[in-house]
């Protein structure tokens, strides 16, 4: 899960989270260039998958892109 | 004060027409009480009169509650009941839905109904939140005190007197939160609160939390590259102009929408619904809350297997947990049925 309220959701049961952004653009900043903007994405989609890959016994916050 | 008219509904076995061999026993009246029925009007003194007994089989009910339901319906109409008592029902599932079940048909109609049962029958959640239940033993050993707090509880709801919160009267939280106006103001009584928990005292608190179900850890996927992904999001990105009218709030619905060749969501062709956000990023860029540039992009550098060719939405605001899980329940098997290894969920 890619969230920018990544505690909440581990303790509400969420057991892969990768900390986004901001609530309405998890994936991404606005407030940077396009370039900057598309790596933090690429960053984050990155970060997701190796989640899914990681072995974890209990919710775990992964960090993101930066 | 006049006596209440009091209606009891009991199973074959309470209302002594059986055992298990009479389970489909249909539904029926009889005049006065039956069974516990006559604890229960001694319990009530002359305050109330147990002017009925409905008695049905466990199996005949809970098998068909439409129809049982119905004719609880029906015959409380025809007692001119005043308040229904039900049960107790302890830890018997089957007696447990129909005692509830009856209860929410008395409530429907406006009479106040009330039962009781143990905390483990299935009967509590399921009607907990349309009529009051109280909590029992697991078995009838606790008929005796139970019958006395269901006639207490009975006669107050018959006069229609005020039940306040859950915690401090004894019945199964409702999970519904009346606004009261009490004495002392919110600040003292938390700071009571406070107090009590740090000298290891009982406290009730005033705002229950629901409880959180944690899942173990799904196992890791053995091989990511090669792993079939798929996407959902929370934050209401539909094709613009919402085709399939998707709830803005108190989501009770999911969609899944074509994916297949798309190498982004493009800006003006999908939009936020979600209620909860400001959606103007989202709308200036689909892919801010839906992350399909990226994911193309990697999945063209092989940084996973294929992605499904759907996306799932649904508007995560304000959706009751029972309504999330159910919905995570559908998307699961379908997802499986698609041959899924792993998913991404962004979340608003």
């Amino acid at each position: 899960m890619i969230t920018a309220l990544g505690p909440v959701a581990a303790d509400l049961g969420a057991n892969r989270v990768i900390r986004g952004v901001k609530i309405p653009h998890p994936c991404g900043d606005p407030t940077l260039e396009p370039a900057g903007d598309h790596a933090l994405r690429i960053g984050l989609v990155r970060a997701a998958l190796g989640a899914l890959g990681e072995k974890i016994d209990k919710a775990t916050l992964f960090r993101g892109a930066s | 004060m006049a006596s209440l008219r009091v209606v009891h509904y009991v199973n074959q076995f309470f209302g002594r027409i059986g055992a298990e061999e009479a389970g489909d026993h249909p539904f029926t009246v009889r005049g006065g009480p039956i069974g516990p029925g006559i604890g229960l009007q001694k319990e009530l003194g002359d305050a109330g009169q147990v002017v009925a007994t409905f008695i049905c089989g466990d199996n005949r009910a809970a098998t068909d509650l439409e129809a049982f339901g119905a004719a609880v319906t029906a015959a409380l109409r025809e007692q001119r009941a005043d308040v229904l008592v039900a049960g107790p029902a302890f830890n018997a599932g089957r007696y447990g839905l129909a005692c509830g079940e009856a209860c929410a048909r008395a409530a429907a109609l406006g009479i106040p109904a009330v039962t009781a049962m143990n905390a483990e029958n299935p009967g509590v959640d399921l009607y907990r939140a349309k009529t009051y239940v109280l909590p029992t033993t697991p078995t009838a050993l606790g008929m005796n005190e139970t019958l006395g707090r269901l006639a207490r509880f009975a006669i107050r709801l018959g006069r229609h007197e005020v039940i306040g919160a859950a915690a401090v009267e004894g019945y199964y939280g409702k999970g519904v939160h009346r606004t009261a106006i009490l004495d002392r103001p919110a600040a003292e009584r938390a700071l009571d609160m406070l107090v009590a928990r740090m000298a290891g005292q009982k406290f009730a608190t005033e705002l229950t939390l629901p409880a959180v179900e944690h899942v173990a850890p799904a196992a890791p996927l053995a091989d990511v590259a090669s792993a079939r992904i798929a996407l959902i999001t929370t934050g209401g990105i539909v094709p613009k102009g919402n085709p399939d009218g998707l709830k803005q709030s108190n989501s009770t619905e999911w969609r899944a929408y074509p994916i297949a060749g798309l190498e982004q969501l493009e800006p003006g062709k999908y939009e936020s619904i979600h209620s909860g956000y400001d959606a103007s990023a989202a709308n200036s860029n689909p892919n801010y809350v839906m992350p399909l540039d990226a994911v193309r992009e990697l999945q063209h550098a092989h940084a996973f297997g294929d992605l499904d060719e759907r996306y799932i939405v649904t508007t995560g605001v304000g959706t009751a947990v029972v309504e999330a899980r159910r919905m995570g329940r559908e998307i699961a098997a379908q997802l499986k049925e698609r041959g899924v290894n792993g998913v991404i969920l962004t979340a608003t």
